[in-house]
């Protein structure tokens, strides 16, 4: 035991070598292949967005500068495509928050039957994002859907209406599609938020006469922050890339063309690789400054964490 | 944030089977209002559920009508889509592109994940930023210029062509994943094995592995679950019923298979693949729960 302690320094150093370079080793088949798969198609995509490059004319390539860029951002569909995805993100996110965070206090609390919520909210999780577009798509089919069929027996607007045929009611659906289905994903996040407070905390409150309404907004939601933006942080990524709702629900008819969506269309269906290229890269730019500024402004706690966690 | 799970004792955590302690503030008496509020969030999860079902029963003037229960339910539409091959090449494709995906995904993310978590490394944050920057990425981003290299090198509208993108979104997920499962398995063991003169490989492989199974499953799940579900990828990349991916030919059912309505049969597909995976969720729930949080509160 002696000797081993004396030799302990040359020993950790000897060690400290060894385990950097299996950290290399470990991590270097992940990055190799995610470098060569994200990185390279994205530079590539660079380059062809600088391009006129059309399938249809068997690949024939053209450098334009920035002429593709130009179209688009001069373009009405960029600009309609660009204010419907964030209409989108802005309500979906900001119901699934108020949503998640009234499930979350739900799911905190004790009583019978808490399991069988939990388990019944996470059922949708679990759902193919196709197949809830499928199963919102049928509730509002006119007169055959069970919405509109409600409405209509109980005499209520909206019975008769073409939910998906026309802007507004069509948003609605995409929306609340969206909602049901990640829902469970924000609540369970603020929820292992809320299990950080400790008891104490609110043992402090009602010593001190809070009511329970003073103390959710004095105690419980500034302490919930870091939760509640990091949940808010993910689905806006998430939401800032639909492609699969409107897709399906709308093929992007009525106003409901996301961003990814119409760099798609060019891309698959009018087959334009340049300036689909030059769209799926606006689309990938706009998601990077929406997170850098989410991370600038709201996201300080966070990044307290992530130095923590180093 | 990070002290979020200090106070769990470790082995619990490492199962992560166990659903977390929680404090049981008041008692089991709700306020009436409050249960309100539960039967209609269960009203809201489960009732979506029962029309997909209730529409796959019907067929004709019951479909058409809109009935709150068919009155005359019929399995014809599963029938249908059981005989449509392109269904079942579709389900086999998304069978296999989920299994490989995911298998090499934590494959490769358990190595990275365990550097991260327990190694000295050099600009471990750099790295980590950069795994983290890769999932902000929007698909399409990639399915752009993949389309056309693709295109030129022959892996347009294959399974492998499928695979390569979709892991490369998968890993991302399970490094996170398994990097704060990783660092809640004490050190003490591993410094044991050190002691008794492993180096730090043996020591992942002997003694951190086999006490990760549970994470490495959950993790596993949520791969799985991510993988079966992406979409962009796999309507950009493919075009035929042989490449095809179960979400996507769904997508496409449309009146190939009947003519005036396709809906009872969409329903019935929709159904077929929602089952198993509501079934997964009914029996690993914790573990899904567990990895969610994980990974998000600590990512």
């Amino acid at each position: 035991m002696a000797i081993r302690t004396l030799h302990a320094p040359a020993k950790t150093n000897a060690r400290d070598r060894a385990e950097r370079k299996l950290a290399f080793r470990m991590t270097a088949p992940s990055l190799v292949i995610m470098t060569l798969v994200a990185a390279v198609p994205i530079g590539y995509a660079v380059w062809l967005s600088l391009n006129q490059y059309s399938v249809r004319t068997a690949g024939l390539s053209r450098f334009v500068g920035l002429e593709n860029y130009i179209n688009a951002l001069a373009s009405q569909e960029w600009w309609a495509a660009f204010g419907q995805t964030f209409l989108f993100a802005g309500l979906s996110v900001s119901l699934e928050l108020i949503l998640g965070t009234a499930m979350a206090l739900l799911l905190n609390l004790a009583f019978k039957g808490r399991a069988v919520l939990r388990t019944v909210v996470l059922l949708p999780y679990a759902i193919i994002t196709v197949v809830s577009a499928i199963t919102w798509q049928t509730m509002f089919q006119p007169n055959m859907g069970l919405v509109t069929n409600v409405l209509s027996t109980l005499g209520l607007p909206g019975g008769d209406v073409v939910w998906l045929g026309e802007h507004g009611y069509a948003m609605a659906v995409i929306v609340m599609a969206d909602v049901w289905k990640t829902t469970p994903f924000a609540a369970l996040i603020i929820l292992a938020g809320l299990q950080v407070i400790s008891a104490e905390t609110y043992e402090a409150a009602e010593l001190d006469g809070a009511s329970k309404w003073q103390t959710f907004v004095n105690i419980t939601l500034p302490l919930l922050r870091p939760a509640i933006v990091l949940a808010a942080i993910f689905r806006t990524m998430d939401a800032l890339r639909v492609f699969d709702l409107p897709f399906v629900l709308t093929r992007g008819a009525n106003g409901t063309e996301s961003m990814s969506m119409l760099a798609y269309t060019q891309l698959r269906e009018n087959r334009l690789v340049g300036e689909g290229s030059a769209l799926s890269i606006l689309t990938f730019l706009t998601v990077m400054v929406v997170s850098v500024i989410y991370v600038r402004f709201a996201g300080g706690n966070i990044r307290d964490v992530a130095k923590e966690e180093q | 944030m990070s002290t979020l799970t200090a106070e769990r004792p470790t082995p619990e955590l490492v199962t992560a089977g166990k659903a977390p302690k929680r404090r049981l503030r008041g008692e089991s008496k709700l306020h009436p209002l409050v249960w309100v509020f539960v039967v209609a969030v269960m009203a809201f999860s489960l009732i979506p559920f029962y029309w997909l079902v209730n529409t796959s029963l019907k067929k004709g003037a019951s479909l058409s009508k809109g009935e709150l229960f068919p009155s005359q339910p019929t399995l014809e539409n599963y029938l249908v889509v059981f005989q449509n091959p392109e269904f079942l090449l579709a389900l086999r494709n998304s069978v296999i592109i989920a299994v490989v995906t995911t298998t090499v995904a934590l494959v490769f993310a358990s190595f990275a994940a365990y550097a991260l978590a327990r190694l000295k490394m050099r600009r471990k944050a750099m790295i980590l930023t950069l795994i983290l920057s890769v999932t902000t990425f929007p698909a399409i981003a990639i399915a752009a210029p993949m389309f056309s290299i693709w295109r030129e090198i022959g892996l347009y509208d294959t399974l492998l062509g499928l695979i390569i993108p979709k892991l490369t979104f998968a890993l991302p997920l399970a490094i996170y994943t398994l990097t704060s499962f990783f660092k809640e398995i004490p050190r003490e063991l591993e410094e044991s094995a050190y002691m008794d003169g492993a180096t730090p490989f043996v020591a992942f492989r002997k003694v951190i592995l086999p006490l990760a199974v549970p994470a490495l499953a959950t993790t596993a799940i949520l791969v799985f679950i991510s993988v079966w579900n992406e979409f962009l990828l796999a309507v950009t990349l493919t075009t035929s019923p042989e490449a095809r991916p179960v979400p996507v030919a769904i997508a496409f059912f449309s009146g190939t298979s009947e003519f005036d309505q396709p809906l009872g049969t969409i329903s019935a597909a929709s159904v077929i693949i929602t089952v198993p995976l509501v079934i997964l969720v009914l029996v690993c729930q914790k573990r899904i729960v567990s990895g969610m949080t994980a990974g998000a509160v600590k990512g």
